[in-house]
């Protein structure tokens, strides 16, 4: 079985003429018809370039310089600027953390919905304004036909997402990816999204990558996960692997100093020091300054391979577990 | 013993004041005046010295007014705001001016609290050296140790915030607060905007000052696994309310208010099990137009007739546990 989504060695740089910076670098992934991966790490790890250089969307001065994305087994960055155009926002879309980088203030809801599925569908005007009607019925807004002669400044926060993923919804995508879309929301409107992207991704076989920082919103949402530091993959496999035996010292120390897994009150555990920059990237693997496990080993950049199930970039794999 | 703070019936409310042609127009009632957010409507609470109260609600249900409030930077539109058991207004000035020192707020974005053209060492040092707790020729010295005392390295000290981490600007906030040496630090989603490691740590220095300098918290955050880790009693808050409040172990494990449950449910966990997302039904109600009676009743499941009609007091349902529902009754 080919998988929905094949990334082989993806790599994204700023380039300039007195040299070319890395923001990610060797990104494998794979995503089958219907699966969810959640996609963690701290602010700056290169999440959302991951998600934009899929998408083809990387602004200027970075590009994707490196790698393939097969999209059922068509390299992505083979086609011109038209036949991209024509599968994102039909067969993959994106939803933003601002509902309003998708939505525009000046016109109504219904105009926007039906400009994109017109954008890609040469379809009747009501056939196009029953499934604006339909999508925005599914993300769970009460008097859809009413509401889709609203403006975007008439709907709360939570709304205005659910609207933008009813526009990523509109031409039934194979594949979304969710770029921190509850992240500026409230917990119980949070909930509410989830709710409605977990029955999708099982009722219509859609795949999704979600990106987020916070490992608890994907811990029940996606079946697999990938953590990134400082623009690489750490470690990559079944949720309930990485969770439950946490291989990367990365990996471990985020779960660990996680309050969940802390006596009430007590100090944190905590991983030391700061994120690195891309300007200023520690060589070797980018971990080590904060790496208790660290060896003179760890100067040299270790590679992402496969051990127990799962992808993993470390010389001196957590043995004992974050949870003991 | 007088608690350390008693809030006592508080209502805020803010309205935007209109312009000369706007009243005159609400006048001959062309217009109708401008709308009323009760941003806090009649909320009391007593904080015991050393104590860590958490305040926990959705975004708009009035935690930050109420943490403002206590800070001294809102002045309450009813009711009474006692340190010590005593009012601002009932101080000699110099009292009043040492009991507003001894609160301090740290707010949540690390970057716009702080001025970006000031060095670090004036951002710490101006407040204590204008109230004399230091003097000009000890005060390299006394920034460094506010500096120190928040794991930032003291040699940073000329340097301006930009140059900073977030997690280091967040310590900034810390250090600056502390050199006034308060007692009480009111922090509002203080590590909402940081990244997991750095919230850990951020959460330790928390821990770590409570216990050396014995201070008491106020600790405004969305995220209960913080609020839960963190504090001794929590408050839940809903649309200007507080709906339920209780030691940290019994709300957690025997919430009693609908909306507590609710929000303990729809908290997202790390079981690494596939479970299904449920989620309250309806938006967060408007507090232009905050529901009649109870608040919670348009959203909440067990709703009755009463609900619609009748505000729920807030009363106890335990050992220092009080909620205020009509189902208790
Ligand atoms: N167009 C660009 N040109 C140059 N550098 C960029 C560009 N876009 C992003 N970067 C840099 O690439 C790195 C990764 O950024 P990215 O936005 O992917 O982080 P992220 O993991 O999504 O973080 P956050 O959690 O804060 O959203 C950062 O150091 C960022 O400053
Ligand atoms: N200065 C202000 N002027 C007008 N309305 C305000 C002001 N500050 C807060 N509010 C309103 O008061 C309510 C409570 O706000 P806030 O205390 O900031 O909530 P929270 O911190 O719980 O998110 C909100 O409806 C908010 O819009
Ligand atoms: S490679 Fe070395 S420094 Fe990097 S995470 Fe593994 S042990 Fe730590
Ligand atoms: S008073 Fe009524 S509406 Fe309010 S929480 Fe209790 S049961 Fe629900
Ligand atoms: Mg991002
Ligand atoms: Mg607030």
């Amino acid at each position: 079985m080919t998988a929905l989504l094949e990334i082989k060695g993806l790599k994204t740089e700023v380039v300039s003429a007195d040299g070319n910076v890395t923001l990610i670098a060797d990104i494998n992934l794979n995503l089958a018809a219907g699966e969810v991966m959640g996609l963690v790490g701290e602010s700056g790890s290169g999440k959302s370039i991951t998600g934009l250089s899929i998408m083809g969307l990387v602004d200027k001065p970075a590009q994707v310089t490196g790698g393939q994305i097969l999209f059922k087994g068509q390299d992505l960055r083979k086609l011109s600027e038209r036949e991209i155009r024509s599968i994102r926002g039909n067969r993959i879309a994106m939803i933003f953390q601002d509902p309003m980088s998708t939505l525009n203030p000046v016109l109504r809801i219904d105009t926007q919905m039906m400009e994109v599925v017109h954008a890609h569908e040469a379809i009747s005007k009501q056939a196009a304004w029953e499934r604006a009607r339909d999508a925005l019925g599914m993300v769970g807004i009460p008097s859809p036909e009413e509401r889709l002669r609203a403006y975007p400044h008439q709907f709360s926060g939570g709304m205005r997402q659910r609207v933008a993923i009813a526009i990523a919804l509109l031409m039934s995508p194979e594949l979304i990816i969710a770029d921190e879309p509850t992240t500026a929301l409230d917990v119980t409107i949070q909930a509410q999204i989830l709710s409605i992207v977990q029955k999708l991704a099982r009722d219509r076989g859609t795949a999704l990558i979600w990106i987020t920082h916070d490992l608890s919103v994907v811990a029940g949402l996606a079946e697999k996960l990938s953590v990134m530091y400082a623009g690489r993959i750490a470690e990559q496999g079944l949720t309930a692997d990485l969770l439950r035996r946490p291989m990367h010292p990365y990996t471990n120390g985020l779960i660990a100093s996680l309050p969940a897994h802390n006596k009430r009150g007590s100090r944190l555990k905590q991983i030391s020091g700061t994120t690195p920059s891309v300007a200023n990237m520690p060589r070797g693997c980018a971990f080590h300054p904060r790496c208790a496990s660290a060896t003179q080993l760890c100067l040299s950049p270790p590679p992402l391979e496969p051990v127990e199930g799962r992808l993993l970039r470390c010389f001196h794999p957590v043995t004992e577990g974050a949870l003991s | 013993m007088n608690d350390r703070l008693e809030i006592r019936n508080v209502s805020k409310r803010f309205t935007r004041k209109s312009g000369i042609v706007e009243r005159g127009a609400e006048y001959i009632g062309l217009k109708a005046p401008n709308p009323v957010v009760r941003a806090l409507d009649d909320v009391s609470l007593t904080v015991a010295q050393g104590e860590v109260v958490g305040i926990v609600g959705e975004s708009g249900c009035g935690k930050s007014t109420l943490g403002r409030v206590v800070a001294g930077l809102l002045k309450a539109s009813e009711g009474a705001v006692l340190f010590r058991g005593k009012r601002l207004e009932d101080m000699s000035a110099r009292d009043a001016e040492a009991a507003r020192l001894q609160v301090q707020m740290i707010f949540q974005d690390p970057s716009s609290s702080l001025n970006p053209r000031q060095r670090v060492h004036e951002i710490i040092g101006a407040a204590p050296l204008h109230h004399g707790l230091t003097t000009a020729r000890e005060l390299d010295d006394y920034v460094s140790r506010q500096m120190e005392r928040s794991g930032l390295d003291p040699s940073m000290a000329r340097r301006f915030p930009h140059q900073f981490s977030g997690g280091q600007r967040q310590r900034i906030g810390i250090a600056r607060a502390l050199a006034v040496q308060p007692d009480m630090l009111i922090c509002d989603e203080s590590v909402a905007a940081l990244d997991v490691s750095i919230q850990a740590q951020i959460l330790n220095l928390f821990l770590d000052l409570r216990e050396q300098l014995d201070l008491t918290y106020i600790f405004i955050s969305h995220d209960l696994s913080v609020v839960e880790h963190i504090s001794d009693r929590v408050v839940v808050m809903y649309l200007g309310r507080v709906v339920e409040e209780a030691p940290v172990a019994e709300l957690f494990s025997h919430p009693n208010h609908p909306y507590t449950r609710a929000l303990l449910l729809e908290r997202p966990s790390l079981d690494p099990v596939q479970r299904s997302f449920s989620a309250i039904e309806g938006e967060i109600p408007s507090p232009l137009s905050p529901p009649s009676g109870c608040h919670f009743h348009p959203r909440c499941p067990l709703a009755m007739e009463r609900c619609r009609v009748e505000r729920p007091e807030l009363r106890s349902v335990g050992t220092r546990h009080k909620s205020a529902c009509h189902l208790n009754d």
